[in-house]
C-alpha cells in the first residue's frame, strides 16, 4: 500500500441475500482526483460506495478480497466504524436534509463529535456552504428550513454538510440523478472546485456527467469490472468492446 | 333495467351503513346532551365561579366547589405524565431504534397485554404493594398522589408506546442513513434526527396518554385516599373528578346528582381540550 493510493479494491467480491453484487473488483483512487464509476443500475456500482463507508445494509451478505480505505482494510470485522465514517462523507442519490434549519444541518456531523464551540461550528458551516458554491443562495437565510430549499440547493446543502466535516474522501451516489440541467452544472462545477483538495469518488450511470467531471473512471458491468482507466482514455479509445457499446449507448 | 335495481340496492346499502356509522356519533351527542342537561342547571345555580373556584364540597349542606378535585385531577395527571412519558418514549426508542426484529416481536404485543388489563387490577396491586411501599419508606397514609401517579404511569404506557412507535416507524429511513454517514451513533441519530422528524407524533402520544389518566377511575379510587382537599406534598390524598363521581354517584339525589353531573362537564372540558390538542398536533404532522 503506497502513500500515492487513498482507496483500494484487491479482487473484492461481494454477495447479499444470495446474490452475486461484486465479483472480483480490483481498482485504486488516487488522492485528489474525482473517480467515477459508471454503469446501469444494478451494477453494483452504490454497493462499492456503501462498503466504503460501511453503510452497506442486507440482511446477510458477505465479502471476499480486500478493501482499503485510508489505508486501513475495511472490511475486517474490528474497523472503527463512526470515525470511518468522519473521514469518508457520503452524499446520496435523492437529497436527505435533516428535518431542522440549514445551519443544523451544516454542522450536525461536527456536532455528534461532541464539537459545540460556536465559532468552530460557524467556521466549518461557511466552509461547507462555499465548497458546494451555495454560500451567496443562503448566506443570510442559515435559520431557516432546511426544507425550504430547492431540490438542487438541497443536494448542495447535503455536499456542504459532508464537506463541513473536512472528510479525506467524499463519496458522491448520483448526486444529480433528479436534478435539472442548471443544479446539475452547479454541483459539477462544485466538484471541480473539491477536487484542489479532496478526494471524490463519483457514482452515476450518465455517461457524460463521467466524461465533464472526471480524471479516471472505471465500468461496472452486472458486478463485474470491466474496465478502468483514464477517463479520456475510456471515452476514446477504450480497450473493451462493452464499455464502447455503453458509451455510445448501444446498451445499458 | 337490471343495472337501476343494483344500483338502487347499492344506495340502500350505503345509506344503511351511513346510518350505522352515525348511531355512534348519536351516542356521543347523547350523552353529552344529559350531562349537561342535568349538570348545567347547577352550576346556573351555584354560578360558575363558586362551583369551579371553591374548596368546600359538603353537597348535603348545599355547598358543590371541586376546586381541590380539579387541582387533584390536574396533579395526577401530570404526575402519570411524568412516570409514564419518559419510560413509554424510552421504550418505543428501543423498539423502534435498537431491538432486533425478533425482540420487537415478542415485546411490542406483550406491552399491548397491558393495555387490556383492567384497572381494577392495577388498582388492587397499587393497594396490595404500593400503598405499604410508599407508606413504609415514604411517610404519609400510602395512599397517595405519588403512588397514584405510579401506577396511572404504568396504565398510560401502552397509549404512548403504541402512538410515539408508530410516529418514529414512520420517519423516513433516508434520514437516519444521512445521519450514520455524518458519522453519528445510533442514539445521536435518535435525539437529534428522528424525535424532532417524529415530534408532533410523540407529543400526541403524550397528550393521549393524560387524556387516559385524566379519565381512570377504578384504579385512583383504590390507591389516591380520596381526601377532600388540594393536595401539598405527593404524599398528601387527593380525590379526582372520576374518582368523586364514582364514589357519590350511589346515594346522590337532587342538588348532589346535578353537581355530580356537573363535575362530568368539567371533565368533557378537560378531555376534549386535550383531544384536541392531540389532533392539532397529529393533524400538523400530515400537512408537513
Amino acid at each position: 500500500m503506497t502513500e500515492k493510493i487513498i482507496m483500494e479494491a484487491k479482487d473484492l467480491s461481494l454477495q447479499a441475500d444470495g446474490k452475486d453484487i461484486l465479483r472480483g473488483i480490483s481498482l485504486q483512487v488516487y488522492p485528489k482526483e474525482i473517480f467515477g464509476i459508471m454503469g446501469p443500475s444494478g451494477s453494483g456500482k452504490t454497493s462499492f460506495l456503501r462498503l466504503a463507508n460501511h453503510t452497506f445494509k442486507a440482511r446477510e451478505f458477505s465479502t471476499q478480497g480486500q478493501l482499503f480505505v485510508l489505508g486501513e482494510e475495511v472490511l475486517e470485522g474490528d474497523v472503527a466504524i463512526i470515525p470511518l465514517r468522519r473521514r469518508v462523507s457520503m452524499v446520496f442519490a435523492t437529497p436527505v436534509v435533516l428535518p431542522s434549519s440549514i445551519f443544523e444541518n451544516l454542522v450536525y456531523g461536527l456536532r455528534v463529535q461532541g464539537i459545540t464551540d460556536k465559532h468552530v461550528l460557524e467556521e466549518a458551516a461557511v466552509k461547507g456552504l462555499k465548497a458546494a458554491i451555495l454560500w451567496d443562495e443562503v448566506r443570510d437565510r442559515l435559520r431557516t428550513p432546511a426544507k425550504k430549499l430547492s431540490g438542487g440547493q438541497q443536494q448542495r446543502l447535503c455536499i456542504a454538510r459532508a464537506m463541513a466535516m473536512s472528510p479525506k474522501i467524499l463519496l458522491l451516489d448520483e448526486p444529480t440523478s433528479g436534478l435539472d440541467p442548471i443544479s446539475t452544472f452547479r454541483i459539477e462545477e462544485a466538484l471541480k472546485e473539491l477536487k484542489s483538495k479532496h478526494t471524490i469518488v463519483l457514482v452515476s450511470n450518465n455517461t457524460k456527467q463521467i466524461a465533464r467531471v472526471t480524471d479516471r473512471c472505471a465500468f461496472l458491468l452486472m458486478g463485474d469490472l470491466i474496465e478502468t482507466g483514464k477517463t479520456g482514455q475510456i471515452f476514446t479509445v477504450p480497450k473493451q468492446r462493452k464499455t464502447d457499446d455503453y458509451i455510445a449507448g448501444r446498451f445499458g | 333495467m337490471a343495472a337501476t335495481a343494483i344500483q338502487r340496492k347499492e344506495k340502500l346499502i350505503e345509506r344503511i351503513f351511513l346510518l350505522i356509522a352515525f348511531s355512534s356519533i348519536f351516542s356521543l351527542f347523547i350523552i353529552a346532551l344529559f350531562i349537561f342537561a342535568e349538570g348545567l342547571p347547577l352550576i346556573w345555580k351555584v354560578g360558575l365561579k363558586d362551583f369551579l373556584l371553591s374548596t368546600r364540597w359538603a353537597p348535603t349542606k348545599g355547598h358543590f366547589g371541586i376546586f381541590a378535585m380539579i387541582v387533584s385531577s390536574f396533579w395526577v395527571t401530570i404526575g402519570a405524565l411524568l412516570f409514564g412519558g419518559p419510560l413509554g418514549l424510552m421504550c418505543s426508542f428501543f423498539l423502534v431504534e435498537f431491538a432486533s426484529d425478533r425482540l420487537r416481536a415478542f415485546i411490542k404485543p406483550a406491552l399491548e397485554l397491558l393495555a387490556g388489563i383492567p384497572s381494577v387490577v392495577y388498582g388492587f396491586l397499587g393497594v396490595v404493594y404500593l400503598v405499604p411501599l410508599v407508606r413504609d419508606y415514604l411517610g404519609g397514609p400510602g395512599l397517595s398522589l405519588l403512588t397514584a401517579s405510579i401506577i396511572l404511569g404504568i396504565m398510560i404506557l401502552p397509549t404512548v408506546i403504541s402512538i410515539s412507535v408508530d410516529a418514529l416507524v414512520a420517519v423516513p429511513d433516508s434520514y437516519r442513513e444521512a445521519a450514520f454517514s455524518l458519522g453519528a451513533t445510533r442514539w445521536q441519530t435518535t435525539y437529534m434526527v428522528t424525535v424532532h422528524a417524529a415530534r408532533s407524533g410523540i407529543i400526541t402520544s403524550l397528550v393521549l396518554g393524560m387524556g387516559r389518566a385524566v379519565g381512570e377511575t377504578m384504579a385512583v379510587i383504590m390507591i389516591a385516599g380520596n381526601a377532600l382537599k388540594i393536595p401539598l406534598s405527593p404524599l398528601d390524598p387527593l380525590r379526582t373528578l372520576t374518582s368523586n363521581i364514582a364514589l357519590e354517584m350511589g346515594y346522590a339525589s337532587g342538588m348532589h346528582r346535578q353537581a355530580l353531573f356537573a363535575t362530568g362537564i368539567v371533565l368533557f372540558f378537560f378531555v376534549m381540550a386535550l383531544n384536541t390538542i392531540a389532533t392539532v398536533y397529529a393533524r400538523r404532522k400530515r400537512i408537513k
